[in-house]
């Protein structure tokens, strides 16, 4: 609690909070909808914005407001489940690195790197070809969970190799403690808050793979995200057809989202850096 | 010696070692999925174009399967794909049947080096000069404005970037042409006319990557110098009245920029894979162009192709990069 107020006291994490929360609002509001996100001709096509669709409907005759609720409830879905994917990939593999050391350290730390290295995003499109027509919410988040956990590892590994030479490890060893519970008791604690600080910038990488692969038609284009209503969008040719507002919808709502991340990350990692924290001490 | 044998061998065998892995699973991926690959693409293929000529589809999977040889053992297999890799051949395109895929690549591949290693290069430096001058003085008026410029700039995704400024300079006030590389119908010849058409069409997407890679670029070295600064060298060096612009330069951007100049070596390698969006929204005749065909029309040669020689790209480029470093930063020495 006392981490949350004073972050609120920065006043770029309270913009990106605010907007995030009105982004949460169209979530919950998404469970309200009155119709099936994936079906057509539920509304008059090509109206514009007014009290009864606030934000007009689209050519496929579906309410854009409706769509964009789903949208956001899908791309935030899509990127909290890769996020919470990655980071259990990530702790285990810094842990277990960092701690055992030798050749187990030097074989994982060799994938890690390789992740860095090679082209991921054209992998990701390799397999996608393949799999387009499986590409449901789950596997979207389990094909970018897989491949995005490389950068936590190294710096959850590094973290660790300094824990391990410090007086409580030595305490901890010869006072009988099993490895396992020294690993995620007393070192997770320590491991927690750079997980917290990189969650966020990778959650913002998913969103925007995900409209990448949208808008080159590698997803199931069926379920509205972010991504497949600008696909839409474009290939009905909204834009020359002047339906701006089906167009403006996605663009706006995602560069909102990236926004939002982008702040509240930003003013994480300021709150984390210690030379920060000094000047804010001083400050007060 | 020592260095030979102490730094050298690992870091060649690592080169080697994650080049091999990458193009391992370029080659296990249509192999790992269930049913036979060959008729997946083909099955893929013709759901999407309906109108394919059975005979053509006919020789197609006749050549797919002399390509991929799937009657032999795994093993077999990949022998021939690292054969087949060494000569260059990565078979027929499947889209413009039967043109080879090294073919294609070679003639976008000109029009993406061209457009990526001037805006890299450009970018690279305006972001790192600019970002080096707003870390080291936070107070000045006009850095501060630019800095809250690229907080804006920076979250924008690229698409949307793109496509603002293709709206607002070629569809709106239009200066500048829609897509394309060229004019269509001229030939391209070393003419000023001919020179200028090119440089017209390659403009937009040209800036649209350079203003992006100024932000990210900015933002990295801003924080990097910040921490330089406050180094003890430099506050020695501060007490003992050494100019000002001489602190920034030698003592400030000569130490930040070491770790920028990885960065570096990662776009320059990158510069094999296109880009993509930007390819896209212009229609730039490029790789990445190139690559977005390859992935509408399903031509998985093409794709594995690219794929590829990204990443040999990509690896190579960190090698050179890591055997140059010590031309770069004295205190690394091989000994």
């Amino acid at each position: 609690m006392r981490t949350l107020r004073e972050l609120l006291r920065n006043g770029w994490f309270s913009v990106g909070a605010a907007i995030l929360l009105v982004l949460a609002v169209l979530v919950v509001l998404s469970f309200f909808a009155p119709d099936d996100p994936t079906a057509w001709r539920v509304a008059p096509r090509d109206l514009r914005p007014s009290w009864e669709h606030l934000l007009g409907t689209d050519s496929k005759g579906q309410d854009v407001f409706w769509q964009m609720t789903f949208a956001v409830r899908n791309s935030l879905a899509v990127a909290l489940l890769a996020a919470l994917i990655s980071r259990a990939i990530a702790v285990t593999v810094g842990l277990v690195a960092g701690y055992s050391g030798g050749v187990v350290d030097r074989g994982l730390m060799f994938i890690n790197d390789a992740l860095l290295v090679l082209p991921l995003f054209l992998l990701l499109v390799l397999l996608a070809m393949l799999v387009r027509e499986q590409m449901s919410i789950l596997s979207m988040a389990v094909m970018f969970g897989i491949v995005g956990w490389a950068w936590d590892a190294r710096l959850i590994r590094s973290q660790i190799l300094s824990l391990r030479e410090r007086e409580f490890t030595y305490t901890a060893i010869l006072s009988g403690t099993p490895v396992h519970k020294l690993v995620f008791r007393e070192y997770f604690p320590f491991v927690l808050p750079l997980l917290l600080a990189t969650l966020i910038s990778y959650m913002a990488w998913v969103v925007g793979m995900e409209i990448t692969l949208a808008l080159i038609g590698l997803t199931d284009l069926r379920i509205p995200t972010l991504g497949s209503v600008l696909k839409w969008a474009i290939d009905y040719q909204a834009m020359l057809l002047r339906l701006w507002w089906w167009v403006f919808a996605p663009i706006v709502a995602s560069v909102a989202l990236f926004v939002a991340l982008y702040l509240i990350s930003v003013s994480i990692s300021d709150y984390l850096d210690p030379r920060a924290r000094i000047q804010r001490v001083r400050a007060r | 010696m020592r260095f030979i044998r102490r730094y050298l061998v690992p870091r060649l065998l690592q080169y080697v070692l994650v080049t091999v892995l990458g193009i391992t699973v370029v080659f296990a991926i249509p192999r790992l999925l269930p049913g036979d690959p060959v008729e997946n693409m083909v099955a893929t293929l013709q759901a999407r174009s309906a109108n394919l000529d059975p005979a053509a589809v006919e020789k197609m999977i006749h050549t797919l399967r002399e390509m991929y040889g799937l009657d032999q053992g795994l093993f077999q297999q990949y022998l021939t794909f690292w054969k087949r890799l060494f000569a260059g051949d990565f078979g027929p395109s499947l889209f413009v049947f039967p043109t080879p895929v090294i073919q294609l690549i070679g003639q976008s591949l000109p029009w993406t080096a061209a457009l990526l290693l001037v805006t890299t290069l450009l970018g690279w430096t305006i972001g790192n000069i600019l970002g080096g001058l707003t870390g080291y003085f936070p107070d000045a008026r006009v850095l501060k404005i630019l800095d809250g410029a690229v907080m804006l700039i920076r979250p924008i995704p690229y698409y949307v970037f793109a496509l603002t400024l293709l709206i607002l300079f070629a569809y709106l006030l239009p200066v500048f042409p829609l897509g394309g590389g060229y004019t269509v119908g001229t030939k391209i010849t070393l003419t000023w006319s001919s020179v200028r058409d090119v440089l017209r069409h390659a403009f937009l997407p040209a800036l649209s990557l350079t203003v992006l890679l100024v932000a990210s670029t900015f933002q990295t070295m801003r924080l990097i110098i910040r921490g330089v600064t406050e180094e003890d060298y430099v506050r020695y060096a501060k007490i003992g009245a050494v100019k000002e612009g001489t602190i920034f330069t030698k003592y400030g951007m000569r130490n930040a920029i070491l770790p920028q100049i990885t960065g570096l070596a990662l776009s320059l390698g990158g510069i094999f894979g296109g880009a993509l969006i930007t390819e896209m929204v212009f229609g730039y005749p490029g790789l990445g162009f190139l690559l977005y065909r390859a992935i509408v029309n399903v031509d998985y040669n093409l794709l594995m192709g690219i794929t590829t020689i990204s990443i040999g790209a990509i690896t190579t480029s960190i090698l050179v990069v890591d055997l140059l470093y010590p031309l770069f930063d004295p205190r690394i020495r091989f000994r």
